[in-house]
């Protein structure tokens, strides 16, 4: 039996299901106080949990909750085969540091906001493959030091446009697997089984970087929803399904500026996404509330929102077949100073709910 | 390169994204970047008021103004206060002795966990390095032309 088919000109169709054994998820305050605040794993007060820099806290908020997820699969660090993860820092050092204490063999992944859909995807590829029963995949921002990377320090006072997101103090990870998470009637069972049902993925398609000549960093739904519609369309042409065919597509952190002109993009391509269409960045924060402008943004957005308050509902059966597409802008410091113009890239993700 | 039919689609893509992207009202910003700046600098006279009625002159009472505004800021900022200003107030929050001190001490606390001189040494002007060295530039070219109009007897 082949593992996988080529679909399309950028897809892959999985012909055995790689499951997902288990995800967690562990967010800051703002994000606990939002409105998924109850779904996720572990809320932390201390912002820089425990530690005493912005990246050392973004370190440990990952390590930990890749610890969460390999627990909740009922697993330890040595049955994890690899590990895929990354984060939005140069060298994406909070990634590298924090799985470094874990002592699992690790790629790091740079795919700005797309890293969860990217980690997936070559997790799914891997397992499919046969080359590891366990595959770990983690992603994670943290609102301080995306600032301190992006933009100015925090004690800097200016205004933020209206157009701005607000990063994602959070990370989810989840363990992808040959087997299915384990029942509830055994021991060390997964959060991830409802009864026979769990989720499971069955296709992916990578994404291209999509450069429309924009400019406005600050303006990152602008930036990216031009590489989402282009995903989203090449996902539907690539498996011959329409919108109808998806319960909801997520896509990453396009906020509500991004998710107008996903919708406008699609439309001129006669795909009409609005009755399925979600963004995990305006599910995460209240816009009015929490001074939040466009919407949630970072890794950390996607990847948290996908663990706490996606797969759940999969696993349980609300939604049969879902799309998971993160978006990431595609800019440093310098290609922003040098007047480089910022491109956007998203992965999707097929995800189904699958019984056993 | 892109060609000139792309660029063409660049240019109408930006100007949809402009057209759709909601911003904050200029009137309103401007009328709070007003008060907040006429704030900052009617506290700033009451200093020099102040020290001006206790006997100090015009040279002094003016050093400890721009000292007390810049002690100020500082510990405004130090108490994550300052950002709160300066998102309401705008440039009447930026513009100010205070926001040139604000931009300073940001810079040294965000960046004093890379140590001494990597950290605060190397980065703590990284916002207000600019101001500084055009600050300068820009007093240098001006103290020219007063050079000039003095020697032409414009100015005694």
């Amino acid at each position: 039996m082949k593992p996988g088919i080529p679909a399309g000109t950028a897809s892959i169709e999985f012909l055995q299901p790689v499951y997902i054994e288990s995800a967690a998820s562990i967010t800051g305050q703002k994000e606990g106080q939002g409105p998924l605040g109850n779904l996720f794993d572990m809320v932390s007060e201390d912002p820089l949990f425990g530690t005493k820099t912005w990246e050392a806290a973004e370190s440990t908020l990952q390590k930990e909750t890749a610890s969460l997820a390999i627990g909740k699969a009922g697993l330890t660090a040595p049955d994890i085969r690899m590990v895929f993860a990354g984060d939005l820092l140069a060298q994406t050092i909070a990634s590298s540091f924090g799985i470094a204490e874990m002592d699992i063999p690790y790629y790091g992944l740079y795919g700005a906001c797309s890293t969860m859909g990217e980690a997936l995807s070559l997790g799914a590829m891997t397992v499919a493959a046969g080359y590891g029963e366990h595959v770990l995949c983690a992603a994670s921002s943290h609102f301080a030091t995306a600032e301190k990377e992006f933009r100015f320090p925090l004690g800097y006072g200016n205004q933020r446009p209206l157009s701005s997101t607000w990063t994602v103090t959070g990370s989810g990870a989840c363990v992808l697997g040959s087997k299915p998470p384990v029942p509830e009637d055994q021991k060390h069972a997964s959060p991830m089984r409802y009864k026979n049902g769990c989720a499971v993925i069955t296709g992916i398609t990578i994404g291209k970087l999509v450069d429309f000549g924009f400019k406005d960093s600050l303006n990152m739904g602008g930036c990216m929803a031009p590489a989402a519609c282009s995903t989203i369309a090449q996902n539907l042409s690539d498996f011959g399904r329409t919108p109808k065919d998806y319960d909801a597509v997520f896509t990453g952190d396009l906020g509500m500026i991004g998710q107008q002109i996903l919708l406008d993009l699609l439309s001129e391509k006669n795909i009409d996404l609005h009755s399925v269409h979600q963004d995990c960045g305006l599910m995460i924060y209240d816009n009015e509330t929490q001074d939040t402008h466009s919407g949630g943004s970072g890794c950390g957005c996607s990847a948290s929102v996908l663990a706490a308050a996606i797969l759940p509902e999969i696993a349980r059966g609300t939604w049969k077949r879902i799309l998971f597409v993160p978006t990431g802008a595609m800019l440093s410091k310098v290609s922003y100073n040098e007047g480089e113009s910022v491109p956007g890239i998203a992965h999707a993700v097929v995800i189904e709910h699958s019984e056993i | 390169m892109p060609t000139s039919e792309q660029l063409k689609k660049q240019k109408q893509y930006q100007q949809y994204v402009k057209r759709i992207t909601p911003s904050h009202s200029l009137p309103l910003n401007m009328t709070k970047a007003f008060f907040t700046g006429g704030l900052i600098c009617t506290l700033g006279q009451w200093i020099l008021n102040a020290a001006a009625s206790l006997g100090a002159d015009k040279e002094t009472a003016g050093s400890w103004c721009s000292l007390l505004l810049i002690l100020l800021s500082v510990i405004l900022t130090g108490l994550n206060i300052y950002p709160e200003i300066g998102k309401f107030g705008g440039a009447g929050a930026l513009v100010p002795i205070t926001g040139f001190a604000n931009s300073v001490a940001a810079s040294a606390i965000e960046f004093q966990t890379e140590g001494q001189v990597f950290g605060i040494g190397c980065k703590i002007f990284t916002i207000a390095g600019p101001v500084i060295l055009y600050g300068i530039l820009s007093s240098w070219g001006l103290g020219i032309v007063y050079y000039i109009l003095k020697l032409m007897g414009v100015i005694l």
